[in-house]
């Protein structure tokens, strides 16, 4: 048996916290959170390739807590299986052998479930190395769900134990801290997010949102792409030095986007008669939008270049105008979690690992909390950017 | 017959002073011992203007009468200072006017018949067309503006510009391509304060910014002690530099004009009088005003203010060549605004008006309160300024934030993105001035909309660099905090916490001096 936090169907409570909406911290973790803590059964690991994971550290991704606080969308709920234990971003220790790495090893875990793990043919996708977009997440040996974390067979980070397949695992290197090795896992996303966007030696990016999201892909494209300007929009003064340290050459807030784009890219701002929206004619080369939101989705399509590519990474909320998508020609390409064979050749995990490694990320995880803190986890998480924290985990151990 | 300029030293008997507040004024009991320098009253006006303009078009100095300069077939432009001056506006009839229609009157009568007329605005906003009109009167808009005969200098427009040469300390010498072609240039001045006027004129109101560049820096306006004061300002010694080459391709015929300090008519006539010779119906009018202002919205509060038409007399016109002709304008400028101030203070207090060059029919934004204080009237001294070296400046104006994006659309950008980098003139000129200088959007909102070129800010700023180089302290009463620390100034509520926070530099008992203006005024400091 282990303690555990589990997510489970309740679509009365679901659709409350739906309701209130992400906006009320206290309340979505109240009552009518679809989340509690139990002591359940631990999940098995006896199919070959398989190993039990004791979690240290687990991180709150934005999408768990779309999840609790329903503002994710019901298009996800064909590919998690409940009740599920959330949690993948993810530092452990190997409680078993598995394959070439001893029981003890320190690892971090790829949560994307694809077909190795599920002991199935690879599909296309997995046979390509874009793991990250592998169609048999809901068949095999596995009950269905798109990563650990949202599956009900595997545990998940926010419990006490999970269980991994050896494709999922990369070894932590000795010298690297529990708190920085808690990050690979978004930071495999935006080494995925910063390759895909192809920025091409100095173009000018905005990327849109500085939470860890924005941040860490601020990070990958300075480290991984000869981007020139880079311009991040954070909200929050701690946000701001952040971006800085992780190589934006310019932050504006959000209100000052149309500004801070125009005179950073010497672009006309056109003001709509009606709606009193804006628009620029030129702007930036590659947009990255890193919160999902409707405004920031318009802002970022509405700043773009004619011809330019617009990435969305993390989940699109829907009611965005798309009209710029046609009249400047735009590419819009999406990014979901990180591929083992990027463009650049290499699992988007080892590039995270060393970038962990090298990277200022001191002080990035700003709060740890036991499990059964997990109400005050989540309100802290939620609110993570207003009080100058990139980064809550759960301290698993100590739970 | 007008009394001279006085200095009041502030004793127990001293009423409260009017200390002028942005769109509003203040009524503020000063330290006793403060010195309060008054404006010199308005000197009597020409009587009788349309002959003093004939007079001196047909009595030039140094230059032969204008009709011996006109003949048919010939070019003549006539270039005119722009919506910046006089501040504020002039009833009607604007005294530019008056000298266009002599001038034109003179070119009829001599068979000129190819004559364009040029507001000679720079890097200004170009004026709308009632704003034409109102400076050159119905009868000449009509028959000029529909033509395109009568326009809005453009110094983005590369094709009219002409590249005249370089000065001695090779700068260049880039002007209205019009101008420059000109078999005759008469430009029609106002002068208002002494720095401008003489080869400002068209060396500045008609260049480029390649031209313009060479003076409108953080160095030389750092080095300028003071603006009003041509022979002490290394801006005016590049002026003058280049009025030189300018003279050697074009005639120029400057005319100018200067005009009394009687500003504040009608109901708001005790602005113009010392307080303490307020009459009971001054006081009654003061006190209305006050409590109308605080109580108007405000956008009713800016139309009052932006309708504020100023009845000014002519003291005098001159005409002829440039050099003599200004000579003549800065003794008649002088004679209205020097007021004599032995020695410098501690403390220099400014109360910053509604109102400046920059902000005509607009807001006045924050860089331009700090312009007009730190810029403008903080440099209104000949000899030393007001304050001591590192001594405390203190400033009223609220600095609310607040932009034109029609007129000042740079600005905003400038006070969001170059001051939150630094405020220091020459790290910000070196990092940003070209980038705003030659910003696609900004050119394009110049020279199609009614924006002040994407550089001006810049300008603003460096005019304020002396006065950064000099105080120790600027503290502003009664501004927004925000906007204030943004520029890197300190605000506070009162003049006694202000005295408080700078007593560290000037003690508990500073000499202060406080500037009663506008009516506009420089200080002699002795
Ligand atoms: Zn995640
Ligand atoms: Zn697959």
């Amino acid at each position: 048996m282990m303690l555990a936090l589990e997510m489970y169907r309740s679509p009365a409570k679901y659709l409350a916290a739906k309701a209130v909406g992400g906006r009320i911290p206290g309340v979505l973790t109240g009552p009518a959170a679809p989340l509690r803590l139990v002591t359940i059964d631990e999940p098995k690991a006896e199919r070959q390739g398989w190993a039990r994971i004791r979690p240290i550290l687990s991180g709150i991704c934005g999408s768990d807590l779309g999840m609790v606080t329903g503002s994710t969308k019901l298009y996800f709920s064909a590919v998690v299986s409940m009740p599920f234990v959330p949690g993948h971003e993810i530092v452990g220790e190997l409680l078993d052998d598995c394959e070439d790495l001893p029981k003890g090893t320190r690892v971090v875990m790829d949560s994307v479930l694809t077909c190795a793990a599920r002991g199935v043919e690879p599909c296309e996708g997995c046979v390509s190395g874009n793991t990250n977009r592998c169609d048999r997440i809901t068949v095999g040996h596995v009950a269905p769900g798109l990563q650990t974390g949202f599956c009900r067979d595997t545990g998940g980070g926010w419990g006490n134990l999970v269980v991994a397949h050896r494709s999922q695992l990369y070894a932590v290197p000795d010298g690297m801290s529990d708190e920085r090795a808690v990050l690979v896992e978004p930071l495999a996303g935006a080494v995925h997010a910063a390759l895909r966007a192809q920025v091409q030696p100095g173009q000018s990016v905005l990327v849109s949102g500085a939470g860890a999201v924005g941040l860490f892909t601020t990070l990958a494209l300075r480290e991984l792409t000869q981007a020139g300007r880079i311009t991040v929009v954070a909200k929050h003064a701690k946000q701001r030095e952040l971006a800085r340290a992780f190589g934006a050459s310019d932050v504006v807030a959000p209100d000052e986007v149309f500004r801070g784009v125009r005179r950073s890219t010497g672009a006309f701002r056109l003001k709509q008669d009606f709606s009193g929206g804006e628009f620029l004619l030129g702007g930036v080369d590659v947009a990255v939008d890193a919160v999902g939101s409707k405004n920031s989705i318009d802002t970022v399509l509405r700043v773009t270049k004619a011809g330019g590519r617009v990435v969305l990474s993390g989940m699109p909320a829907s009611g965005a105008d798309l009209s710029p998508v046609w009249f400047r020609e735009l590419e819009v390409t999406g990014t979901y979690a990180s591929a083992r064979e990027e463009p650049n050749g290499r699992p988007a995990f080892e590039t995270a690992l060393e970038l962990a490694g090298r990277a200022p990320l001191d002080g990035i995880v700003g709060a740890r909390y036991p499990l059964y803190r997990w109400r005050e986890a989540l309100d802290h998480a939620h609110s993570a950017g207003r009080l100058g924290t990139v980064k809550v985990a759960f301290d698993v151990r100590a739970s | 017959m007008s009394r001279p300029g006085f200095v009041l030293e502030v004793d127990d008997r001293t009423p409260p002073l009017i200390v002028h507040n942005g769109e509003g004024f203040l009524l503020e009991r000063f330290p006793l011992g403060t010195r309060v320098v008054y404006p010199p009253e308005a000197l009597p006006a020409v009587r009788d203007v349309d002959e003093a303009i004939q007079n001196a078009l047909l009595n030039p100095i140094e230059s032969e009468p204008l009709p011996e300069l006109l003949r048919p077939g010939m070019r003549l432009t006539i270039a005119f200072d722009d919506i910046s001056l006089p501040l504020p506006p002039m009833k009607k009839p604007d005294i530019r006017q008056r000298v266009i229609e002599a001038v034109l009157e003179l070119a009829a009568q001599a068979g000129v018949d190819d004559v364009e007329l040029i507001s000679a605005n720079a890097l200004h906003r170009r004026l709308t067309p009632n704003e034409l009109r109102d400076i050159v009167g119905e009868r000449v808009f009509r028959s000029f503006f529909p033509d395109g005969k009568l326009y809005n200098f453009d110094a983005e427009d590369r094709d009219n510009l002409t590249h005249l040469g370089q000065t001695r300390h090779g700068e260049d010498v880039e002007i209205s391509k019009r101008a420059a072609e000109s078999d005759l240039l008469v430009y029609v001045n106002v002068n208002l304060v002494a720095m401008d006027g003489g080869h400002k004129s068209t060396s500045i109101g008609l260049a480029s910014y390649k031209s313009l560049k060479h003076h409108h820096n953080s160095h030389t306006m750092i080095h300028s002690r003071s603006f009003m004061d041509h022979k002490a300002s290394k801006m005016h010694h590049s002026a003058w530099r280049m009025g030189e080459v300018l003279t050697e391709h074009v005639k120029v015929f400057q005319i100018e004009t200067t005009l009394s300090n009687d500003i504040f008519g009608g109901p708001i006539e005790f602005l113009q009088k010392r307080e303490w010779e307020w009459s009971l119906k001054d006081q009654a009018s003061m006190l209305g005003t006050k409590r109308a202002l605080a109580a108007a919205p405000p956008k009713l509060r800016h139309k009052i203010f932006t309708d504020v038409r100023a009845n000014y007399g002519l003291t005098g016109v001159n005409a002829g060549a440039i050099e003599p002709v200004h000579e003549k304008t800065l003794e008649m400028v002088h004679r209205q605004h020097l007021v004599e101030v032995q020695g410098q203070a501690d403390v220099g207090v400014i109360g910053v008006p509604y109102l400046g060059p920059y902000n005509v029919n607009s807001v006045m934004n924050p860089i331009l309160a700090a312009c007009m204080g730190m810029g403008y009237h903080f440099n209104s001294y000949r000899g030393n300024p007001i304050v001591r070296k590192d001594g405390a400046l203190i400033l009223y104006h609220p600095v609310p934030y607040e932009f034109s994006q029609l007129h000042h659309p740079s600005y905003v950008d400038f006070f969001e993105e170059v001051l939150a980098e630094s405020t220091d003139p020459a790290t910000i000129e070196a990092k940003f001035e070209k980038q705003y200088a030659e910003d696609p959007w900004y050119i394009h909102l110049y020279r199609t909309s009614y924006a002040y070129h994407g550089v001006h800010p810049f300008y603003m700023w460096y005019w304020i660099s002396h006065c950064l180089d000099h105080c120790g302290d600027v503290v502003w009463v009664g501004a927004n905090r925000k906007t204030v620390e943004r520029m890197g100034f300190r605000s506070a509520s009162t003049l006694q916490d202000a005295l408080e926070m700078v007593s560290h530099s000037v003690g508990r008992s500073p000499s202060i001096t406080y500037l009663h203006n506008p009516p506009h005024l420089i200080a002699d400091v002795r």
